[in-house]
């Protein structure tokens, strides 16, 4: 096997020094969170209590972690088995995505020690909220068995990998079902605020539009990481892994084509429902367009390309423009068309010091990330479990 | 253009989304032809190895 043939490398290399200097500043910050309140390091206000630790961490975070959701349906509900080496990566980004979604979300919360209230002390069964924060941690439970398998191979524990892998296709089945409502939810979370965000964004369908952009997110996720581990961590990667690569990037390609191509259609659907032509006119409209045609329509067709003349290379650009499509969508929603109206001096703009949080959260997700890949068998198998999934 | 009551608002958008869902139909086929176009072996219902 080909990942034997690790490259021996000192371990202050310039990535993880700049790595460490920001995981050293993101501890200072976050004590400075924890002891002197969330007021302390942001600039939230009443106009603006959502910032971007929601609009970019959990908005985007939970939707880009899609890829959990997607693969292991395609795998294992589709039958599409030729896409069973991505399943491992997918789970393991998702499985991270979810849990720092949650980290993230304990910097936002006033009182974060209250976040199991919602499901044990004041339950709100009526609110989007309460569904999301329902659906999450339950769907954080299933990435977590899910993912387990790779740990008891590494731990050499064959019961507890027996009871995990034998779930497989339950918790395949509770997750899509999961995920269905939480990533709909998320949008159905500003269904509350037809007044403070902009018509072009606002629709009586964000949540179907949440759900469907999850999907290409996910899949290009997939794509994404897929050529980055290429790149940087073939040496990791086994036979299979290398042999298969192609078929899920081309495959996967062609599936966001599809899916994007029916968001693209459904986004404008939801423009003539609503009668919000005039407004295409307006700079916000201008935007609307760059985003729509920008970042929907040309990675759409740049996935239609890669999948008809093979080109994987093509397939990583479209799926850099594709997650860069929807951080910019759920920056749009949740913070730069939200509170629209208001004058330049009460609109929300971030303080350093909650983007160096969320750049902490990140490098923190990746760092352990490289971890995960680099420790346990998710891009080759373990010698002791071949062709055991 | 300005709706004097909600049946010309409704007739109107419903109207524009009907007619906008039509050309997303036509056009996927097209779409869906493009993209498969070079895939071999389109018509078999193989099992893959």
């Amino acid at each position: 096997m080909s990942h034997h043939t690790t490259p021996s490398k000192g371990f202050w290399t310039p990535a993880n020094i700049l790595t460490a200097v920001i995981l050293a500043i993101g501890l200072v910050l976050t004590v400075k969170r924890f002891t002197m309140g969330i007021g302390s390091v942001t600039n939230l206000t009443d106009d603006n209590p959502w910032g971007i630790w929601i609009g970019f961490d959990l908005l985007c975070g939970v939707a880009l972690a899609a890829g959990g959701y997607t693969t292991t349906a395609a795998v294992y509900l589709f039958g599409m088995k030729k896409y069973q080496s991505a399943i491992r990566p997918a789970i393991t980004t998702a499985f991270l995505g979810y849990t720092f979604v949650v980290i993230a979300l304990l910097y936002d919360l006033g009182r974060y020690y209250r976040l199991p209230y919602p499901l044990t002390i004041y339950p709100g069964p009526t609110s989007f909220l309460f569904e999301v924060g329902l659906c999450v941690a339950l769907y954080l439970t299933v990435l977590a068995i899910e993912f387990s398998p790779a740990l008891w191979e590494v731990l050499r524990w064959k019961r507890l990998r027996y009871y995990a892998h034998s779930l497989t296709l339950v918790l395949t089945i509770f997750g899509v079902v999961l995920s269905t409502l939480h990533q709909s939810s998320l949008g159905g979370l500003y269904l509350i605020a037809p007044s403070k965000l902009h018509p072009l964004w606002y629709s009586p369908y964000l949540t179907m539009f949440f759900f469907v952009s999850s999907i290409p997110a996910g899949l290009s996720m997939v794509i994404f990481e897929g050529g980055l581990s290429h790149k940087f961590l073939h040496h990791k990667m086994d036979d299979r892994h290398l042999a298969e690569s192609s078929g899920v990037t081309l495959g996967f390609s062609k599936a966001a084509a599809v899916v994007l191509f029916a968001y693209f259609n459904l986004k404008w659907i939801g423009v003539a429902l609503d009668h919000n032509w005039q407004h295409l006119a307006t700079g916000w409209g201008a935007w609307f367009l760059v985003e729509m045609f920008g970042f929907v329509l040309v990675p759409c067709l740049m996935y239609a390309v890669a999948a008809r003349e093979k080109n994987e290379k093509l397939a990583f650009w479209a799926s850099i423009l594709t997650i860069l499509g929807i951080v910019i969508n759920r920056l749009n929603i949740s913070l730069i068309a939200f509170n629209w109206q208001l004058p330049a001096e009460a609109r929300y703009l971030p303080s350093w010091e909650e983007i160096f949080i969320t750049v902490f959260i990140i490098t923190l997700e990746v760092t352990v990330l490289r971890i995960c890949l680099s420790k346990l068998p998710i891009l080759h198998e373990h010698p002791e479990f071949k062709g055991a999934h | 253009m300005e709706f004097m009551t909600l049946h010309d608002f409704m007739f109107w958008t419903k109207g524009m989304a009907y007619v906008g869902m039509g050309l997303g139909l036509v056009t996927f086929v097209a779409f869906w032809l493009f993209v498969t176009e070079r895939d071999e072996d389109r018509f078999a219902d193989k099992e893959e190895e």
